[in-house]
């Protein structure tokens, strides 16, 4: 039988891909070619609810968008933090934004980690190189409610010690004694007295109750990748293991195609990924 | 002069088309269908009847395509081109929006939405099928602005075929030759012993009201049974087929197959199919600054999964092998399709088959995608 079955949709009266003006309020340097800016709304407008793990589109005028996790502390309801690496013309542009400066926003999206499900049990975070971004958002609210997490390991790794981010923030939680925070690099000189080594070097020493924890894993896939298949052996079921993935992205609306991995729209899908949902795709050769 | 209404079955008569044509733009649209151009039949404007390609039909198989002169006038003779009914919805480079600088900071102009209805003519019913796969693409989630507004605003001519193409598989794909719903208007060209008038079934309040000044008479039951024969005819001459049992689950296990590795040995990468196809849906964006920087432009341009572009990750691409790239195209359209949208997103027009430059044959790659690899196959996919 014929139909005109299109549900009758409103058009919003403003574009959902225009990103909206936001002013940096702070720039800061944590690296040579990474930035951490402090933005908010331009026009006083309060800042979009976003959940850990979630990124915005960030946009400079006349040069383009790209796709940034947000760093930031998630109870701090008036400001939204990103922390930028110079990849890139765009986020050369994005990341060297002076206090003053306006930058696009449209956001928050994707997926975030799955903070409840760490309630009353142990947890193990696992960050590579700019994967420390994304997962701050987690310690952040971790450290919040103390009271409700068993163990809290983090395990950080950078490729030297000039890369690692959040310098002095670090320091101030490897002092904290209800969580472990292990630093650690792939290569330094002798002024370095930490750790050197991969990321998954550290998995073994690291203490949780395996039937009763979760894993929150973000950097490059390799390391992803290897990470759990290390903490599943140690015990960690596949189904408490959540990963972050990137891909290229465009529209950040699951229109664009670019961000498929497998079936699933990293944009929207994820980023952050349970692993045993992605772990055939992480061992398919580029998929 | 019957009254039309939905579900009116009325028969019009050849010399009255022009009536039909004049109805629709008095009725504000702009009319856009089939035209030739270049060699080709492609969608145009269609300001009169002439601009339709009477009298011509095509050969087509796979990487050809000729036009050729039929041995009657018929209107809809041939079958579809290069060109698909998503460049009116979703063109191939479109502005989103401007945005000017506005002190320290700056204020975004969302593109306006167009601007005249547009009358679809001719259209296939795998091209229907096609344009339900881009709806749930584009107004599935957060409404695209410009898609919908256009999208809301077409009206529907479908054509039944009356003939298939070479490289037509309509039937195995559940999408044709028939029309059977989402049209305003469906026509069937009936050309036989001296008669040439078209079967119309109005579908919708808006394909009657287009109608009304529009010299028709009731159709009788063997008119009806006239435009069965030839939709029948149609579907039993079909150039290409494709068993579409299990095809999702076919494709979305088969990562490591050597088929990938042989077909990527032809494929030039060079996106013909990918633009030729009705639903594909990929695109980048771009940024288009004026010289003094005070203003800029959004756009955004078909893209497609065969770029070495389209999937850049900091330095490199994650599918950096055309055999990757091959196997994502197939395994997204065939495979992964159903769990994102619901549906294969393949409706078996056979212009990715045509279009393709070294002669590559989705039915054929699919056929030998069902023949298990013959040694197992080496890990961790295509290399
Ligand atoms: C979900 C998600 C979260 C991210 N979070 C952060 C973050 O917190 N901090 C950060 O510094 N970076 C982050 N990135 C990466 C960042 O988006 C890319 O580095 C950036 O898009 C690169 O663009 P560019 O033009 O500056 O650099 P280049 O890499 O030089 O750009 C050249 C081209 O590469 C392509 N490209 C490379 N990587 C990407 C990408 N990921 N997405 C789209 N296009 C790409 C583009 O097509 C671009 O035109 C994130 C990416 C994703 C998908
Ligand atoms: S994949 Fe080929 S046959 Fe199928 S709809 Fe696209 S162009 Fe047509
Ligand atoms: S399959 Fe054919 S049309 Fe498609 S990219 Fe390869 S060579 Fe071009």
């Amino acid at each position: 039988m014929a139909s005109n079955a299109l549900p009758p949709q409103p058009i919003p009266s403003s574009h959902p891909l225009a990103p909206a003006p936001f002013v940096v309020r702070s720039q800061t340097a944590e690296t040579p070619d990474t930035h951490t800016l402090v933005l908010s709304p331009s026009d006083g407008h309060a800042v979009p609810p976003a959940l850990p793990g979630q990124f915005n589109m960030l946009y400079v005028f006349g040069v383009g968008e790209a796709a940034i996790s947000l760093s930031g502390d998630p109870s701090d309801a008036t400001a939204v933090v990103h922390t930028v690496r110079n990849a890139g013309p765009i986020t050369a542009a994005i990341a060297q934004s002076p206090p003053g400066q306006t930058v696009g926003i449209r956001g928050p999206y994707g997926r975030g980690w799955p903070i409840d499900q760490a309630k009353g049990r142990d947890v193990v975070l696992v960050a590579g190189g700019l994967g420390l971004p994304p997962l701050r958002p987690v310690l952040y609210g971790l450290l919040a409610h103390r009271e409700r997490y068993g163990r809290i390991e983090v395990i950080y790794g950078a490729r030297t010690p000039k890369d690692l981010v959040y310098y002095g923030q670090i320091q101030q939680w490897r002092l904290r004694p209800d969580i472990r925070f292990q630093v650690t690099v792939d290569a330094a000189d002798r002024s370095w007295y930490g750790d050197v080594g991969l990321v998954t070097a550290r998995i073994p020493d690291t203490r949780f109750e395996p039937g009763n924890s979760v894993a929150f894993l973000c950097g490059p896939e390799i390391m992803m990748k290897y990470a759990a298949r290390d903490l599943e052996a140690r015990g960690i079921p596949q189904s408490s293991i959540w990963l972050s993935m990137e891909r290229n992205m465009k529209c950040a609306v699951a229109v664009c195609g670019h961000c498929q991995f497998g079936p699933a729209f990293v944009c929207r899908d994820g980023p952050v990924f349970r692993y045993d949902v992605v772990r055939d795709w992480l061992a398919t050769r580029e998929l | 002069m019957a009254v039309p209404s939905i579900g009116d079955r009325l028969l019009l008569d050849r010399r009255d088309f022009p009536t039909f044509l004049a109805s629709l733009h008095s009725a504000g649209y702009r009319i856009v269908g089939p035209t030739v151009r270049d060699g080709a039949i492609v969608y145009g404007d269609i300001a009169a009847e002439t601009d339709l390609p009477i009298g011509w039909t095509e050969r087509q198989n796979a990487g050809t395509y000729r036009l050729e002169r039929r041995g009657d006038e018929a209107l809809f003779g041939y079958v579809v081109g290069p060109h698909s009914w998503k460049k009116y919805l979703f063109p191939s480079h479109e502005r989103l929006w401007t945005a000017a600088r506005d002190g320290d900071s700056f204020t975004v102009t969302p593109e306006p939405t167009p601007e005249r209805p547009l009358a679809f003519l001719g259209v296939r019913a795998c091209e229907l099928a096609a344009l339900r796969i881009t709806d749930k693409v584009f107004m599935g989630g957060i409404p695209d602005p410009s898609y919908s507004a256009r999208r809301h605003k077409i009206l529907r001519v479908a054509v039944q075929c009356g003939q298939a193409g070479g490289t037509c598989f309509c039937v195995s794909m559940g999408t044709g030759p028939g029309v059977t719903s989402d049209y305003d208007l469906s026509l069937t060209e009936i050309l036989s012993e001296g008669r040439h008038e078209f079967l119309v079934a109005v579908g919708t309040e808006l394909g009657a009201s287009v109608l009304a000044s529009v010299p028709t008479r009731r159709a009788t039951a063997e008119d009806d049974q006239v435009a069965a024969a030839i939709v029948s005819r149609t579907a039993a001459s079909m150039g290409r087929s494709m068993d579409p049992t299990g095809l999702r689950d076919l494709l979305l296990s088969q990562p490591n197959h050597p088929r990938w590795d042989q077909v990527a040995k032809r494929c030039l990468s060079c996106t013909n199919c990918t633009m030729a196809c009705p639903t594909c849906f990929c695109h980048t964006t771009e940024e288009v600054p004026s010289l003094d920087a005070e203003k800029t432009e959004r756009w955004r341009r078909w893209d497609s999964c065969f770029n070495l572009e389209f999937t850049k990750l900091h330095t490199t691409p994650v599918r950096a092998s055309s055999s990757s790239r091959y196997r994502q195209w197939l395994t997204h359209k065939l495979g992964s399709w159903h769990d994102q949208f619901g549906s294969s997103g393949c409706v078996g027009c056979g212009r990715c088959i045509t279009w393709c430059p070294v002669a590559i044959d989705i039915t054929e790659e699919v056929a030998a995608l069902r023949v298990p690899p013959a040694s197992p196959p080496a890990e961790g996919g295509p290399r």
